[in-house]
């Protein structure tokens, strides 16, 4: 492919959008007591304190669980909804899914206030409950577009045929319609699961001092004393997402195939 | 399985009563009216949009009538839903669930019906061996070619014995070569099996060769009904006549009846045609023939029973097996006309003159 830039240019922009990484990668090896790059010295020193200091793992395991319960709620809610929305005549398809999709559109600050103010008159704010609800209205529009866009690929009349076969409706959704939007629900939830774990202004608002996620114990860390153990939690992180992303992928790639494959 | 098409006897009759749909896009249906008898071939033949497909969505029960009634074995149907309609049905592109083995696709109707497994797994088998494709229950559909997809469609429509098979242009999406093979073995299966197909197909040749009757749709309406020698040989009106098979229309005037028979001028002959209905003296209407059903004249002729005409010899097609001539009547209505090839035959040039003669059985008023 002979592109429009020149290749070394193309290669440099590569590099200032993985720089920060990069560095961030070198720094939580680093043998030093503060942040300094490049490293004087390799070692595991920062990912030790990590996985021994209750106050990092504390808020990790929250927000694997306040992601984990995300995910059940999103995926079971965004994907009934995609099913509706295939459903619906046209007019009223616009105006729900833009509904659905408004919080991709509205920032996520003004989201926040809101469920601040809603949240905080039931005594919600600083409970988990009340991250898992937020993220789950986050995540509901990546589940709905990922179910949408393999529904679509989809051919109504296998539905059919499965009826002219003596399926039932329900017997219909779990034999044929399920295993076959099966791979956007998986890269949907994928997609939820990172946008909880991920997720920092929400939990600004809505942690108070009984639910700090990760995201924002990080905050907090980078705002009052700054050493590599962020460094070496940033690492962990970007590891861990770039998995989930990859594994979306993959999933979004052989559902492709299957599709294509079939007539 | 209670409350379901009952599953005795080989083939089920099947009635539409007034049936409608009414649509804002094309394939409206308005007022369709058709018995179709227990173990018979019933093909629906019309071009797109006539309405067949919706007919037989309907009877499948995948769209809901407007107004009027379908009946299968005398029972109303139209308030029951597909899955317990008990009819087998093949689509145009298969419609295999693409995440299943053949095996599995073709058991799927069984464990619906909750048939256990050791059985299920011999009755795959035996359907397998039905449609030629035995040892092929492991693959997926992807694997295999559309005429091995659509024989995979047609087993698992069949595997649960349903009494009535509908079947929507299976074969629209193979090449000719498939096709016609394919035709055969669904008219063997139709034989074997004794049930009843009723069958789409916009293919006025494939419909010839298959059916036992076909029903030719038009704007929603069956336009006539009839074995496919009736509707070749005695299409009722125009459309019938113009979409199967190829026909000559010629402008009339009426002069009067003999007996069954009209007598009509007609580029300045005389012309007698079969007639169902008996027009006034005078009317304008249109007899039409088949173009190999006419031939040059040699010698004198019976002119109760053939037709005589004076014609110009406008174009000459050698074709092979057969050639085909363009002619022009007196007042410069066009006909063609199809005559066997043959060494002893001398062939017409363009602008020769010449007298053509057909059946009176073959010249219909339409």
């Amino acid at each position: 492919m002979r592109g429009i830039l020149p290749k070394s240019f193309v290669g440099l922009i590569l590099l200032f959008l993985a720089f920060p990484i990069v560095v961030v990668f070198a720094v939580s090896f680093s043998s030093a007591n503060y942040l300094t790059f490049p490293p004087p010295a390799l070692s595991l020193k920062w990912y030790r304190v990590y996985f021994s200091a209750e106050n990092w793992l504390a808020p990790t395991w929250l927000s694997i669980w306040v992601a984990a319960c995300t995910v059940v709620l999103s995926t079971f809610l965004g994907t009934l909804a995609a099913l509706g929305l295939a459903k619906l005549p046209r007019p009223l398809k616009v105006l729900v899914s833009g509904l659905i999709l408004s919080p991709l559109i509205v920032p996520v600050i003004v989201v926040s206030i809101g469920v601040y103010y809603a949240f905080s008159k039931y005594g919600l704010v600083g409970k988990p409950i009340a991250l898992v609800l937020a993220h789950t209205s986050l995540a509901v529009p990546f589940v709905v577009t990922s179910v949408t866009a393999t529904l679509a690929g989809i051919d109504p009349r296998l539905e059919q045929a499965a009826l002219s076969l003596g399926a039932t409706p329900r017997g219909t959704f779990f034999q044929v319609t399920l295993p076959l939007i099966q791979p956007g629900v998986i890269v949907g939830a994928l997609f939820a699961f990172i946008t909880s774990f991920d997720e920092l202004i929400v939990a600004l608002f809505l942690s108070g001092q009984g639910a700090v996620t990760l995201p924002r114990r990080m905050w907090e860390d980078l705002r009052y004393a700054i050493d590599p153990t962020i460094a070496a939690v940033s690492t962990l992180t970007i590891v861990f997402t770039a998995i989930l992303l990859g594994t979306a992928h993959y999933l979004r790639k052989r559902a492709e195939q299957n599709r294509t494959a079939s007539p | 399985m209670r409350d379901t098409v009952s599953s005795t006897g080989r083939g089920a009759s099947v009635s539409l009563a007034g049936l409608e749909k009414s649509y804002e896009r094309v394939g409206a249906v308005n007022g369709v009216s058709l018995d179709i008898r227990s173990g018979e071939f019933l093909t629906l033949l019309g071009p797109s949009g006539s309405g067949k497909t919706t007919t037989l969505m309907m009877i499948a029960g995948f769209e809901q009538p407007t107004k009027g009634d379908i009946a299968i074995d005398g029972i109303s149907v139209v308030a029951m839903p597909p899955h317990k309609r008990n009819i087998g049905m093949v689509f145009q592109n298969y419609a295999l669930f693409p995440h299943l083995t053949v095996a599995e696709n073709i058991g799927f109707p069984l464990k619906q019906r909750g048939v256990p497994k050791a059985e299920r797994t011999k009755l795959v088998g035996e359907a397998l061996e039905l449609v030629h494709l035995p040892g092929y229950g492991g693959r997926y559909p992807r694997q295999l070619s559309g005429g091995q997809q659509q024989r995979v469609a047609l087993a698992r429509a069949i595997v649960f014995q349903p009494r009535l098979l509908l079947m929507d242009e299976p074969l629209g999406a193979l090449d000719k070569q498939l096709r016609e093979n394919l035709q055969l073995e669904m008219r063997r299966l139709h034989a074997d099996l004794g049930i009843t197909f009723i069958y789409v197909t916009h293919d006025q040749e494939e419909a010839l060769t298959m059916s036992d009757r076909i029903a030719v749709m038009n704007d929603g309406l069956v336009a006539q009904i009839g074995s496919p020698e009736d509707l070749y040989d005695r299409p009722c009106n125009r459309f019938v006549a113009g979409f199967i098979g190829e026909s000559n229309f010629l402008p009339a005037t009426v002069r009067g009846m003999e007996g069954d028979i009209v007598v009509a001028d007609c580029q300045g002959a005389v012309v007698r045609a079969l007639c169902p209905g008996r027009p006034g003296s005078g009317a304008q209407v249109t007899l039409t023939t088949r173009p190999e059903r006419l031939r040059f004249a040699n010698g004198a002729h019976d002119s109760a029973t053939v037709n005589r005409m004076s014609v110009t010899v406008t174009e000459a097609v050698f074709a092979g097996e057969r050639c085909r001539y363009m002619l022009q009547a007196a007042d410069g209505t066009s006909m063609v006309l199809k005559e066997p090839s043959s060494a002893a035959i001398r062939r017409r040039t363009v602008g020769e003159q010449a007298e053509i003669a057909w059946s009176v059985a073959d010249t219909i008023l339409v």
